[in-house]
């Protein structure tokens, strides 16, 4: 997993916890204290718990965060070991805009407080994790979050209560068996077990966790590192130059994130290994299952690696006694006796502290590590049970970035914008506008939304159309795998269809095994849009809001059912999608033709027009002019327009043309037969510039 | 003749038999050198072919001999086999090293040898003797200049029919021979087997041989290019000779008759019928759209033009275009198109053309051309330089600070957005007329940069204009997005609505509009509220009233001790609005009784509106709010005085209040003339009196041109119209304005490429079940491949040769046109 911006709280050795725990069990019946009542309790001041405490604060509601440590972030006191971020502190992009700006920032959080923005902490473009946690203080401190330090939860249950929100409290105890009762539970306690794969041997191995990070001690050493994430990595970034070699043996294939397009697989920064691997100097990568294995160690110290299943038949024998691979197959791979044995495997959810009746479970096998949670981030097992942050990324697992500070601020904003509607009546924050200003609304949003983009897939915008579609309301980042619960979730109705805007990468561009970097790979021309391969926007059109189960029957690939209509938004190399033919008129086009009605914008003088020949306006005239809100235009666009063929050029209408060479936007539009099509057509236009 | 050359030959082979051939049915006589001479017939074609020996090679030649003779006779062309191998040799038949040569003759003329190696098979025996034959009908050119030195020296004469064939003797290029041989001698052939030639004509697919009509009979100005028209089938001898049929055929056909009746050549063809359905009305404009579809249908359909005056049966009234298919069971469509590309677009959809896929013909359909008049003017003025540096551009840091330390307007625009940016011009020419002139602060701020400041201040769509003033909430500007209107709300916002009056002196001052005096030409009326002092609520309804008028009326308040000398003045009781126009130099009165802000609005609203106003773009939307029928004089200039006597006279009168009376003035609202066009077609001649009834049934009047503008005379006609005994001389369109063209079908893109994807799949599985035992890991790799291959097969437009190659295409795309 990505350590950088994974933000465990509860990062301690197993060791602490235990004390802890037992500590906590000894002290039960001091528990005899009246519960402090709180509507939202959160557990972790890591950088989700004090993500959601802002927005708490913010609308005015009454909570508490819980920190075991005396200060915010301490997981990040600790880890990354080698102490550098590999989430990236982009200071410069060349954009003023502040809302773009933070596609590339991917450690601050979010605030309304310009100054509490990561690049003022670092300069480095992988900052140290030293800065992440002067960042997180400062962010407590300055906004006055409630955290309540030093407080170790030791135990959380249920207690049934019909008064409640949703029917029980959350009764959480400390340390000093003082007991919280809470109406919704917020757990922001990242992944803090190390992951340990048990095999025989498995007690010489040195943990991530606890292994030096001082090369010296490894100079002149054989090593072995079990793992292929980015902590494994890491680790060897750090000693290889010293060692004699480094071997790395993990499950299965090492995945890129620049092939994986997810940022929790290694990272090029810490890839100099696979450069000395391919670049034959000694390192080396294996693939075995690691619960396969043994370790031996032999009478001088070091360590042989065997199958478990050899170990099993020479029980109680001397180390020296078994029977190692070598033996029968003289050149096999890991022959060479090892110094040092390193386990970087990662990290689990702690599940121990929450009690058995919030049925609070693991997920499934490829994200056993996280507690099992619905697209909203609510507990499957209890409501009013949300997960946060980092453990939350079952959702999102080797997909986005929902495991990553950069990620999980916006889902945690998109909780908060749940709860809000939820207990307070606070619909989803929305705007409205007249239909003629859907296409700009949306391009807007393409252009500089950092939560589509982080979250791509998972987040997305949606555009709900009112009655007879002359109006919409925009909403931003609803968790688009909540779509069918729409309704509920936000206080809106979705009755005349939906658009939905999401960034998507192309179908079979991502994995560990694609070359991304194939010479057809970028796409430039709009009627091939669907085809791009790089993150892009994809715009879904629903007549009905979907149900549940066309949502988890979606067909396979796809991040939501089947629309009536779709549209993608041909990728772009600079990722600015403003271009007036190549993005923005294919959207309108898409638009209308979903709308059924004509998106164009036109100047006064053409509605004037309209009204005057017409019986109907199209809409920009209908919600502008006619509301004396038109368009006038100056002299010099009047020209153009006239030179283009789309606008009427007085002087000479009325005239008689040659019949065989008239364009036929030189008539009027009365004189159409095809009326109201556009009085003007758009053939030739381009003709004239020759 | 052919029976009897026929039997000679035949006889002489029954004479001579010493090659062994392949030979079929239908043979080539073979004969020796010396009775093959004396067989000649004078005038007439004959392909020779002299054999040697036997070798597998000639005889694969010779079996495609054979079968060439049958269609060469068709055009009057002989084949014949002469052995050589009998004693009497002739030079034809040469060394025995060339032994395969083939020899065309007319009458014992050679005309050409041909090596056998370039006579591969039938269409190269047909395609190389043809062309041999009709050097004169068909030209071969191999540059561009070749091409326009005939099309230069044909114009006015004939047209041409040009093509590009990959290679001579290819089916295509005997394709081409055969039609040429039919109408070689009605137009003119031009071949060409280069590239480059092509590539300078059209942009379209190279790869393929293509047919180009050139109309350049009809061309009789030299410097005109000739009209070319691209065939778009295969080159089939069949396609080509429907192809240059329709091109033969009238452009457009005028019909009265029944459409379900009418038959031209191109039903004949296999093609479809479209009727244009016009009225004699519009009889010009009808038939200029009706030859601007036909030019281009041409090739795919036949159009014709029907008047729906002239025609006996019914068809439904909303119908502007009919189709009818060729195929015999297919029904006449009526369709109510609103755009003429959908025509093409709702033809070809349905039409059964072999390589149609839909998506293709959307490029011809023009859907990447932008048709938005703001978004295309923008562009094409993007490259000028406008004085921006005449307005503050704001950031997120100096916003607040700006806005709090002096009065500002301010534009929220975005870069992007085409409408803020043809407004951002508006904006600037009213900061080039108010330089240094303001105490107001122009300021602008661009969201595509500041996106945070805009959100802040509520800004969610472009573009926005707020005034923000010291010590108020910020005022949003609601008038017309132009250089006057808003240079007539910065003006107005100068002076506090309502102004305090402090004296009745000064009260006269500002009804004669002295006080303001700069100001009277942005804001033609002034209203003065008299109130005694007391009078605390209506004074505060009044105030609320001027503040939201701010900036579009100039208001004024007086509630002194003395304010019955202003009342009793203009003999009205208290409260009281007095209106001043400044124009007509006349003060209204009206009482206010139980009023409260909004009806105040409205009577102020109300009131600032015209009896008789000369009607332009920016003031219509207020006279239409009055949802009554225009009464509209057109004029071309200024104003008839009689006819304006004559209408404020009836208004006066209030014989008009069932209409809006106005006038509109060519000159300086030219857009009048394309709503003159609309209702009459032409021109008609001015000045001219028409009601258009908008808001209820679309019917435009227009007073008979014959009678002089009385006042009988137009209240008789009105009266008429009201009795419903006139009738419309146009009925306005109703329709919806829908989508001006269709969008790129992604969804169906997607899943031709996921059927196809399946249909290759299919074969694949079979050959992996045949290898047991491979790599697991293999059959997904092998998809992925696959997915990605068809992904890039699929692209119509390939990135094959770089995205360089992309930002050419647009320049090509400009001389596509015909």
């Amino acid at each position: 997993m990505g350590l950088s911006t994974a933000a465990p709280l509860w990062g301690a050795p197993g060791l602490l916890l235990t004390i802890a725990l037992h500590l906590a069990l000894y002290l039960r019946p001091a528990q005899a204290w009246a519960p402090v009542h709180r509507d939202y309790c959160v557990l972790g001041a890591g950088p989700a718990g004090l993500q959601m405490a802002y927005f708490l604060q913010r609308a005015g509601r009454d909570y508490m965060v819980f920190e075991r440590a005396p200060v915010p972030g301490s997981f990040f006191t600790r880890y990354p070991r080698h102490r550098k971020l590999i989430s990236i502190n982009k200071r410069y992009t060349g954009k003023t805009n502040a809302e773009f700006n933070l596609r590339h920032d991917w450690n601050s959080l979010l605030s309304h407080d310009p100054r509490l923005l990561f690049r003022h902490y670092s300069d480095a473009y992988y900052p140290d994790a030293n800065d992440m946690v002067r960042y997180l203080s400062d962010f407590a401190e300055r906004l006055g979050l409630h955290v309540l330090y030093n407080t170790t939860i030791a135990h959380v249950t249920v207690n049934k209560d019909r008064g409640a929100w949703n029917g029980h409290y959350f009764i959480l105890t400390d340390h000093r068996g003082q007991a919280y009762q809470c109406s919704v539970l917020l757990v922001a306690t990242g992944l803090s077990v190390p992951n340990q794969v048990d095999f025989p041997g498995s007690e010489y191995v040195d943990g991530y966790e606890s292994v030096s990070v001082d090369p010296k001690d490894f100079e002149g050493q054989n090593v072995l590192i079990l793992g292929r994430g980015n902590s494994a990595f890491e680790t060897a970034e750090n000693i290889f130059s010293v060692t004699n070699f480094i071997h790395m043996l993990s499950r299965s294939r090492v995945r890129l994130s620049w092939a994986t397009h997810y940022v929790g697989d290694l990272r090029a920064i810490n890839n100099g290994l696979l450069d000395t691997y391919q670049l034959k100097s000694l390192d080396g990568l294996l693939e075995s299952d690691l619960t396969d294995l043994a370790i031996v160690k032999d009478h001088k110290g070091k360590f042989h690696i065997t199958l478990k299943l050899f170990m099993e038949e020479f029980f109680n024998q001397s180390s020296d006694a078994i029977p190692l691979p070598q033996d029968n197959n003289d050149n096999f791979a890991m022959r060479v006796a090892y110094d040092r044995v390193i386990r970087c495997l990662g990290w689990k959810f702690d599940f121990s502290i929450f009690s058995k009746s919030l049925r609070l479970s693991s997920g499934s096998e490829l994200s056993e590590k996280y507690p099992l949670v619905r697209a909203s981030y609510e507990s499957k097992g209890s409501r009013g049970l949300f997960i946060l942050g980092t453990a939350s990324h079952s959702v999102d697992y080797r997909k986005s970035a929902g495991g990553f500070i950069h990620g999980f601020r916006y889902t945690v904003r998109a909780v908060h914008r749940l709860l809000e509607q939820r207990h307070h009546g606070v619909a989803w924050p929305s705007t409205e506008h007249p239909i003629t200003h859907l296409a700009s609304a949306i391009i807007r949003r393409i252009n500089e939304a950092s939560g589509l983009y982080q979250m791509f897939s998972v987040l997305a915008d949606v555009v709900l159309l009112k009655e007879n579609a002359t109006t919409f309301e925009y909403l931003e980042e609803f968790p688009m795998q909540m779509l069918a619960q729409l309704e509920t979730i936000t206080g809106k109705r979705a009755r005349h269809g939906l658009f939905v805007i999401n960034m998507e990468y192309g179908r079979n561009y991502s994995g560990p095994d694609k070359d991304v970097f194939f010479s057809d790979r970028s796409v430039g021309h709009m009627e091939d849009a669907w085809l791009s391969n790089f993150l892009h926007p994809v715009i879904y059109y629903y007549r009905h809001l979907p149900t549940e189960q066309e949502v988890r029957f979606r067909p396979a690939g796809w991040p939501l059912p089947r629309p009536s209509a779709l549209h993608h938004v041909v990728e772009d190399f600079l990722t600015d999608w403003t271009a007036p033919v190549g993005h923005i008129l294919p959207l309108r086009r898409f638009l209308e033709n979903c709308l059924d009605t004509d998106l164009r914008s036109f100047y006064a003088e053409s509605c004037f027009l309209f009204a005057l020949t017409h019986q109907k306006l199209p809409p920009f005239c209908q919600q502008g002019y006619l509301r004396t809100q038109g368009l006038v235009g100056t002299e010099s666009l009047r020209q153009h327009g006239v030179e283009s063929g789309l606008l009427w050029d007085s002087a000479t209408m009325g005239q008689h043309q040659g019949a065989s060479d008239q364009r036929p936007g030189d008539h009027g539009p009365g004189g159409h037969p095809l009326a109201p099509g556009p009085p003007v057509s758009p053939f030739n236009s381009n003709k004239e510039e020759l | 003749m052919m029976p009897s050359s026929f039997s000679v030959f035949r006889a002489g082979i029954s004479f001579v038999m010493m090659c062994i051939f392949y030979t079929s049915a239908v043979d080539s006589p073979e004969l020796s050198p010396q009775t093959f001479f004396s067989t000649l017939q004078p005038g007439k074609a004959t392909l020779v072919y002299f054999c040697q020996a036997e070798s597998p090679r000639t005889s694969m030649f010779l079996e495609e001999l054979n079968e060439a003779a049958k269609p060469l006779q068709d055009y009057g062309i002989s084949v014949a086999k002469v052995n050589c191998v009998t004693e009497e040799t002739s030079r034809y038949c040469g060394s025995e090293k060339d032994l395969i040569k083939a020899y065309l003759f007319r009458g014992n003329i050679p005309l050409r040898e041909f090596p056998t190696d370039t006579l591969f098979d039938v269409d190269a025996i047909v395609a190389h003797v043809l062309f041999a034959l009709l050097f004169n009908e068909v030209k071969y050119i191999t540059t561009l200049g070749d091409l326009q030195n005939i099309e230069n020296a044909l114009k006015g004469k004939r047209n041409i029919a040009f093509s590009y064939v990959r290679a001579i003797g290819t089916p295509e290029h005997r394709a081409v021979m055969e039609a040429a041989f039919v109408y070689g001698t009605t137009y003119q052939f031009v071949l060409t087997t280069e590239i480059a030639v092509l590539e300078s004509i059209g942009p379209e697919d190279i790869e393929y041989p293509h047919l180009y009509f050139f109309y350049c009979k009809q061309v009789l100005d030299l410097t005109q290019p000739c009209r070319r028209i691209l065939m778009k089938q295969s080159l089939t001898t069949l396609n080509i000779h429907r192809f240059i049929k329709t091109m033969e055929a009238p452009l457009l056909t005028e019909v009265a008759g029944d459409p379900t009746q009418v038959s031209t050549v191109h039903l004949q063809l296999g093609l479809p019928l479209v009727f244009i359905v016009g009225q004699q009305a519009t009889y010009e404009a009808d038939r200029t759209t009706a030859e601007w579809v036909a030019w281009r249908l041409l090739g795919k359909a036949g159009v014709l033009l029907l008047l729906r005056d002239s025609l006996e049966v019914d068809i439904p009234h909303d119908t502007n275009v009919i189709i009818r298919r060729a195929e015999e069971d297919t029904q006449v469509e009526f369709l109510a198109l609103s755009h003429i590309d959908l025509i093409v677009f709702h033809l070809e959809s349905t039409m059964n053309v072999e390589e149609m896929v839909k998506y293709e013909d959307m490029a011809e359909l023009n859907i990447e051309i932008q048709d938005d008049e703001v978004e295309e003017t923008v562009y094409r003025d993007r490259k000028r330089q406008l004085p921006l540096e005449l307005t503050l551009e704001l950031t997120e840091e100096t916003f607040h600070a700006t806005v709090t330390a002096s009065d500002s307007i301010v534009l929220f625009y975005a870069g992007w957005q085409a409408v803020s940016m043809a407004f951002l011009q508006s904006y600037i020419d009213v900061a080039i007329k108010l330089k240094g002139t303001s105490t107001m602060l122009l300021a602008r701020v661009n969201c595509a940069d500041w996106s945070h400041v805009c959100t802040e201040q509520n800004v969610t769509e472009f573009p926005v204009v707020k005034m923000y003033k010291e010590g108020q909430n910020p005022v949003s500007y609601t008038g017309m997005l132009g250089t006057e209107d808003l240079l007539k709300f910065i003006q107005l916002n100068r002076i506090s609505c309502p102004v305090n009056i402090m004296s009745v002196q000064e009260a006269e001052e500002y009804l004669n509009g002295e006080l303001y005096k700069d100001l009277i030409s942005y804001s033609s009326m002034s209203v003065l509220g008299l109130f005694s002092p007391t009078m605390t609520r209506a004074k505060e309804e009044f105030t609320e009233a001027g503040s939201y008028l701010k900036g579009y009326v100039t208001t004024g308040i007086y509630s002194e001790e003395d304010v019955l000398r202003l009342s009793s003045k203009y003999t009205v009781t208290l409260p009281a609005l007095l209106l001043a126009r400044h124009k007509e130099g006349k003060i209204e009165s009206i009482p206010l009784v139980n009023v409260h802000v909004h009806d105040i609005v409205q009577i102020i609203t109300n009131a600032s509106l015209e009896t008789f106003p000369e009607i332009t773009v920016e003031n219509l939307p207020t006279y239409l709010r009055l949802q009554k029928p225009l009464l509209i004089l057109f004029s071309d200039g200024g104003i008839d005085l009689q006819h304006e006597k004559t209408i404020l006279r009836l208004a006066k009168k209030k014989y008009l209040d069932s209409v809006t009376p106005c006038w509109l003035n060519l000159k300086k609202t030219p857009v009048g003339r394309g709503v003159l066009q609309a209702y009459f077609g032409t021109l008609p001649p001015l000045p001219l009196l028409v009601v258009v009834n908008l808001h209820s049934g679309g019917h435009v009047f227009a007073f008979p041109s014959d009678q002089a503008v009385t006042k009988q005379n137009l209240l008789l006609w009105l009266k008429k119209l009201e009795a419903g005994l006139e009738s419309p001389i146009k009925v306005l369109p109703a329709q919806e304005w829908k989508p001006p063209l269709p969008a790129y079908d992604f969804l169906s893109m997607m899943d031709a490429a996921a059927s196809e994807h399946l249909a290759r799949k299919v074969p694949e599985c079979i050959k992996e079940t045949d290898m047991h035992g491979s790599d697991k890991e293999q059959p997904d790799d092998k998809s992925a491949i696959t997915e990605e291959s068809i992904g890039t097969s699929k692209m119509k437009h390939s990135s094959r040769s770089s995205w360089l190659e992309e930002i050419k295409k647009p320049l090509r795309h400009d001389n596509q046109e015909l």
